[in-house]
């Protein structure tokens, strides 16, 4: 039993001609908040999709507590009810109540009974300060709810880790925070977070590492401080600076 | 008796049987769109006493059967009437007469979505009604219509077997008339489906070539 | 003969009797004709190459063999096989196959308008394509066909007059054969077609209830924001 929960071995995929992912490798401890950085478009959210196979590497390994999931068919849905997803696009169920969107995956996937289903949803939803708006359709929820739900819909199946695919890229920036302060927290409650982001505040106060992606590899990581205040790579050091200026 | 020297045999009854099918297809293609077009006309742009006559006209034309619309004109009305047409005109006439309360229906619904500021545009101009009608909104209606003609289509020519029921010697009707004279059955309708499904494949290249060629860039039905 | 007796003491028995059989006709076919509908929209978007393209060529030929013409195969040409059904089985069967190959396109539609995300989220929490499909995609697709499914259960309710072609006397065969023997067309078909209107008109109105119903906010015939 390895001190890793999550651990990516030179991970590949290409699209057609083009080398998405060239070769990715890191481990991440239980509890770590590891946040990825970097252009639009250099494979961050690939690489989060090929680790619960949404999408499938051409080459490479993951494991998940020393459980391979690579070329595991059609065990993968057994997999990927330990890690949780977090989208862009909140990706919310939309014919379900929030309350119906969260406890539907315990009850047809885990066979949860319904009643304890439903109080489990609704803490999840309290957690994440939604629990009010438990009977409300995702079409009448604001963008920062809907995405606080679809926290709460991958919280509970009590995965092992959650990958949040640029959360708020997606959102008016006053609604950005409110989800922000959501991930704080989880963060701080100890649960392992992989966070694909351009939000910089956020890498900084909440990573435990920041990983610097360009051009599907990985270029440089390393405790916030040092990755955002001094970076040693020429291109991390440009790319924080262009950051920066905003 | 193999299929293939029974469809040479009466290879050229069936042309024939074709070709009424697809007489009483333009037959009710056209008399829908001349009926159909001023009634979809009346419907958005008519006053109340004319929308009502027109309504019921519709949906009586989209309640009844084909079948009972076909027994309705051919035995009652025609006859009561005084008109002794033939089967055929009356299978033309009567799939031109429901034919026409679909298409009014695609029309209006394609003239309804035309925005109201192109009416509003050309009236400003000093057009009349009618000229901003014939100029602006109908020629844009027309072409946004084209999709819902690759619907009419394949549905008349189904429909045009029904004529089976009195006598027109389509090509239902004549496949039959190869069943009961060579007591080959199944072989036969099917080369008779295989007919229908060809009629229907060619008839919708035909309308997609016409939406090809009268397309306006940017002006998609649907979008991007 | 005035049209009153022959309204009351012929036709509206004989229409009678005819409806009875064309609400049997149509509440058979219905629920088979969705079910089978649904398993061909599924097998056309979920299946693979096999399954998909044998569904793909059933939609082809239901819709573009004349139902008339099926209704024969059917009844006429099966015998010659050493099939032989009853012209009401017949019938029945036809309308489902036909039926189902309509309903099958609407589905079809909708589940392709449903967003990729749903599915994709779907399976990121553990569910198979298949509880996906059930909980997820179905119950939405449904929604969003029902205009055109309730289109084509009313279609079925005009076409359930074709069975007359093949002997059962439903409705318009009830209105032929009583308008035959009295000579009274014009009375007997429009009166059937009084019928045949108000059960459309009825149906139609019972879908917009349905709609109602089932709606869920944000979710209308288009798709959502």
């Amino acid at each position: 039993m390895s001190d890793y929960i999550l651990r990516v071995v030179d991970l590949h995929k290409n699209f057609g001609e083009r080398e998405i992912l060239h070769g990715i490798s890191f481990k991440v401890k239980k509890g770590e908040t590891i946040v990825f950085i970097g252009p639009s478009g250099t494979g961050k959210s690939t690489l989060l999709r090929c680790i619960n196979q949404l999408t499938v590497p051409d080459k490479g390994h993951v494991y998940i507590d020393d459980d391979e999931i690579t070329g595991c068919g059609h065990r993968i849905s057994e997999y990927r009810q330990r890690i949780g997803m977090v989208f862009q696009n909140f990706n919310l169920f939309d014919h379900l109540t929030a309350v119906q969107n969260v406890e539907i995956a315990p009850i047809r996937v885990r066979k949860m009974d319904k009643k304890l289903a439903r109080e489990k949803a609704m803490e999840e939803l309290r957690r994440v300060g939604m629990e009010d708006w438990a009977d409300h359709y995702p079409a009448e929820l604001s963008g920062g709810q809907a995405q606080r739900v679809s926290i709460a819909r991958s919280l509970a199946m009590d995965p092992e880790v959650i990958l949040f695919d640029e959360p708020t890229s997606a959102l008016d920036p006053e609604l950005t925070r409110e989800v922000l302060e959501v991930m704080k927290d989880l963060s701080k409650s100890g649960m392992t977070m992989l966070v694909v982001t351009h939000e910089m505040g956020f890498a900084r106060s909440v990573a435990t590492e920041v990983v610097f992606m360009e051009g599907g590899q990985i270029v440089e990581q390393g405790p916030p401080s040092e990755i955002m205040q001094n970076p040693k790579h020429p291109r991390t050091r440009e790319f924080i600076g262009k950051i920066s200026e905003h | 008796m193999d299929i293939i020297s029974i469809l040479i045999a009466w290879g050229p009854y069936l042309l024939g049987g074709i070709a009424v099918t697809l007489g009483l297809v333009l037959s009710a293609l056209a008399i829908g769109f001349v009926l159909g077009l001023p009634i979809a006309l009346i419907q958005v742009y008519g006053n109340r006493i004319l929308r009502a006559p027109a309504a019921v006209y519709v949906w009586f034309f989209r309640g009844l059967p084909i079948l009972v619309l076909l027994f309705l004109f051919y035995f009652g009305i025609f006859p009561a009437l005084g008109l002794d047409f033939p089967a055929f005109v009356v299978g033309a006439v009567v799939l031109g007469l429901r034919g026409a309360a679909y298409q009014s229906q695609i029309f209006r619904g394609a003239i309804q979505s035309i925005a109201e500021g192109q009416m509003t545009a050309a009236l400003s101009l000093g057009m009349t009604r009618w000229m901003a009608i014939k100029t602006i909104i109908l020629p844009q209606a027309l072409r946004i219509s084209l999709p819902g003609w690759s619907n009419e289509y394949p549905e008349i020519l189904t429909d045009s077997a029904v004529c089976y029921a009195i006598g027109v010697m389509e090509l239902l009707t004549r496949t039959s008339q190869i069943v009961s004279q060579t007591y080959v059955t199944l072989p036969v309708y099917m080369a008779c489906a295989g007919i229908f499904i060809l009629l229907n494949y060619a008839g919708m290249q035909v309308i997609l070539k016409a939406e090809e060629k009268f397309a306006i860039p940017g002006f998609g039905v649907q979008s991007g | 003969m005035d049209p009153v007796t022959f309204l009351t003491q012929f036709l509206m028995p004989a229409l009678w009797q005819g409806l009875v059989v064309t609400l049997e006709l149509v509440l058979l076919t219905a629920p088979f004709g969705l079910v089978l509908g649904i398993g061909i929209a599924l097998g056309r978007q979920y299946g693979g190459p096999a399954l998909s393209t044998a569904c793909a060529g059933y939609v082809i030929f239901f819709k573009g063999c004349p139902l008339l013409l099926l209704l024969f195969m059917l009844y006429f040409g099966l015998p010659t096989v050493g099939i032989t059904l009853p012209a009401f089985t017949a019938s029945v069967l036809g309308f489902i196959l036909c039926n189902a190959a309509y309903n099958s396109e609407y589905i079809r539609g909708a589940i392709r308008s449903i967003k990729d995300g749903q599915m994709t989220a779907a399976q990121a929490l553990g569910m198979t394509k298949a509880q996906a499909i059930e909980s997820i995609i179905l119950p939405q697709a449904l929604r969003r066909a029902i205009p055109g499914l309730s289109n084509e259960f009313i279609y079925l309710i005009k076409y359930s007059s074709l069975a007359y072609m093949i002997t059962v006397v439903e409705l318009s065969g009830a209105a032929k054969l009583v308008a035959t023997k009295y000579f009274m067309f014009n009375e007997a078909f429009l009166a059937v077609g009084i019928v045949y209107l108000a059960l459309v008109t009825v149906t139609t109105y019972g879908v917009h209830l349905l709609e109602k119903r089932v709606a869920v906010p944000g979710m209308t015939g288009k798709s959502p924001a």
